[in-house]
């Protein structure tokens, strides 16, 4: 039996009423991502399935010393992460919906909130979003919503996964959104400050930025407070143990992408998106929010609060169409942070920031290499310029063992031989070494 | 319960108009429906509405309303203290619980409103 609630005949009808054929109807899917057929196979045993998943499994390189970021990064896991959030009670990637009777995931998700407002220096915190690129598309919406304005400014040292997804939401929207082009490595700032006026709603900037490199936006958000705009910060939590929050330096709205907290890196995920803000906007804040209260008798207890913000109740005017979390990547995230401790995140961030200095100062003695940008400031990433397309490069570097980094080429133009490097914790000095005379090797 | 001298919408809003302004609040059936307000986004000063425009959201441990300006004119105030006490609009709708005062553009939109007889005949028939 299809799963397909409607006849035929009603599915003509439907077309008839809207003036459309099938083939219009789904006219926004690439011809080639159609299906060719749904003539499929006759089922297979259990063992011939595993046996097809390893064969296309064993297509994947896991054994590459990764020097890979850009938005997803290598960290060291300890076991318990694992250990705890896979308790039978904790278990479940998603939001409760009888929420009151599930009193520990509600206390797990407030923690959440409170270690993210914790580590961005910010008051108010939500249950969390899908990921870093749709956390800050919603914070995007939320200060349209807030300022009541149509105009958002973005730079380009942005994730560009995050503005691509930002352009893809709002295609159908009546926004007006400016891209500046990064300088130095940094901010633009005199573009960003010349397109922001009166109808600017928010800007939006990421520190470390794509590029790795990092700044202080104390200077933009004052500038962009003045014309009555919002500043929103996307940052990389780690980095958040030794760096300047994006809520000291000013910013009304912080997102990013929880990923780096306790979980793998893997293709499509599922990641974690957080976002925290001001107490005085958390009307306007997308997704479920968990506070704490006491019961008739005085206990602690935990609920889902300000719910008339959300979809099952305010309908079209709800403030997202989010109405569920990452409950169990929060949960990892926050057992992970929990571990660690505020000295340990510390530290980790440290050994990041000293393992990628070093790295650059070994990469930067093949003659060959140069620094892309003049900026000296970053975190744990750097794009270094090779004499050659970086992408060939790298690919070579696959047959030696190493994820060497990042091709620029795809998403920026005039990059075609720029690399982002990435250093975590997890990367020795052995393995930097042996990374630099592969390099060296291949150039 | 219904004041006298205001004059009323179908959506539950009241108007106490005076001279070339319009108090405007909810009327005591309308926070019995809502229950416990939890919440008021009040309209900014200086903002002009037409009559049946959005210009306020009350929302309640239940349920988000939408406030719907009774007549067209321009804010010239509001009741700030809503926005640490929303539950004035519980306790005292028409005194200490309105939500902002217009200056009246369009007299006729007043014209439109019902006075407190029709209002508590219009409630008898919901």
């Amino acid at each position: 039996m299809p799963f397909i609630s409607n006849t035929p005949e009603q599915q003509k009808q439907m077309l008839a009423d809207i003036g459309l054929t099938m083939d219009e109807l789904f006219a926004d899917i690439p011809a080639e991502l159609m299906a060719k057929s749904f003539d499929l196979p006759a089922g297979a045993s259990e063992q011939q399935v595993r046996e097809r998943l390893a064969e296309l499994s064993d297509k994947n390189s896991t054994d590459l010393i990764c020097f890979l970021g850009g938005g997803f990064y290598d960290h060291f896991i300890p076991a318990a992460v694992n250990s705890i959030i896979s308790r039978g009670e904790f278990y479940t990637a998603y939001t409760p919906y009888q929420p009151e009777l599930s009193q520990g995931t509600l206390q797990a998700i407030y923690e959440f909130q409170s270690a993210i407002c914790r580590l961005t220096e910010m008051e108010v915190a939500n249950a969390s979003l899908y990921d870093g690129g749709t956390a800050v598309y919603e914070a995007m919406m939320m200060a349209l919503r807030i300022t009541g304005r149509n105009k958002v400014v973005i730079d380009d040292s942005v994730n560009p996964i995050y503005r691509v997804m930002i352009h893809s939401y709002t295609r159908n929207l009546r926004i007006e959104l400016e891209e500046t082009h990064c300088k130095d490595g940094l901010a633009n700032r005199e573009q960003i400050l010349d397109r922001v006026d009166d109808q600017t709603a928010a800007v939006i900037l990421q520190n470390p930025n794509f590029f790795g490199c990092i700044e202080d936006f104390s200077d933009i958000a004052a500038a962009v407070h003045k014309k009555g705009a919002l500043l929103i910060v996307s940052c990389y939590p780690i980095s958040l143990g030794i760096l300047k929050t994006p809520g000291a330096m000013g910013a009304d709205i912080v997102t990013g992408e929880g990923q780096s907290l306790g979980m793998p890196v893997s293709f499509g995920g599922p990641y974690l998106g957080f976002m925290a803000s001001r107490k005085q906007y958390v009307h306007k804040m997308p997704g479920r929010i968990v506070g704490e209260t006491t019961d008739k008798i005085g206990r602690r207890a935990y609920v889902l609060t300000l719910q008339a913000r959300e979809q099952h109740i305010r309908r079209d005017k709800a403030t997202s169409n989010i109405c569920s979390n990452e409950a169990l990547c929060a949960l990892t995230a926050l057992v992970y942070l929990s571990l660690l401790g505020k000295e340990g995140l510390k530290a980790t961030a440290q050994l990041c920031a000293d393992k990628a200095s070093y790295a650059y100062q070994r990469l930067m003695k093949i003659s060959k290499v140069q620094p892309h940008f003049r900026a000296k400031w970053f975190f744990n990433e750097f794009v270094l310029d090779l004499p050659c397309e970086a992408a060939g490069v790298i690919a070579k570097l696959i047959e030696e063992g190493f994820a060497a980094g990042f091709p620029l080429s795809r998403y920026y133009q005039g990059m075609e031989n720029s690399m982002l490097i990435c250093v975590t914790e997890k990367r020795t000095k052995q393995q930097i070494g042996m990374l630099a005379e592969a390099l060296e090797s291949v150039l | 319960m219904v004041v006298e001298g205001l004059l009323y919408t179908k959506e539950h809003e009241w108007a106490r108009v005076e001279g070339d302004t319009a108090t405007i609040g909810i009327t005591d059936y309308a926070q019995e429906m809502l229950g416990e307000i939890v919440f008021v986004e009040l309209p900014v000063v200086g903002k002009e509405f037409q009559s049946h425009d959005e210009m306020a959201v009350v929302e309640s441990t239940k349920a988000a309303s939408d406030i719907y300006s009774p007549v067209k004119g321009k804010v010239v105030q509001v009741n700030s203290e809503l926005e640490s006490k929303p539950e004035l609009i519980n306790e005292d709708c028409y005194k200490m619980g309105w939500i902002c005062r217009l200056e009246i553009a369009d007299r006729k939109s007043v014209e439109t409103l019902m006075d407190s007889k029709q209002y508590e005949e219009y409630l008898e028939g919901l």
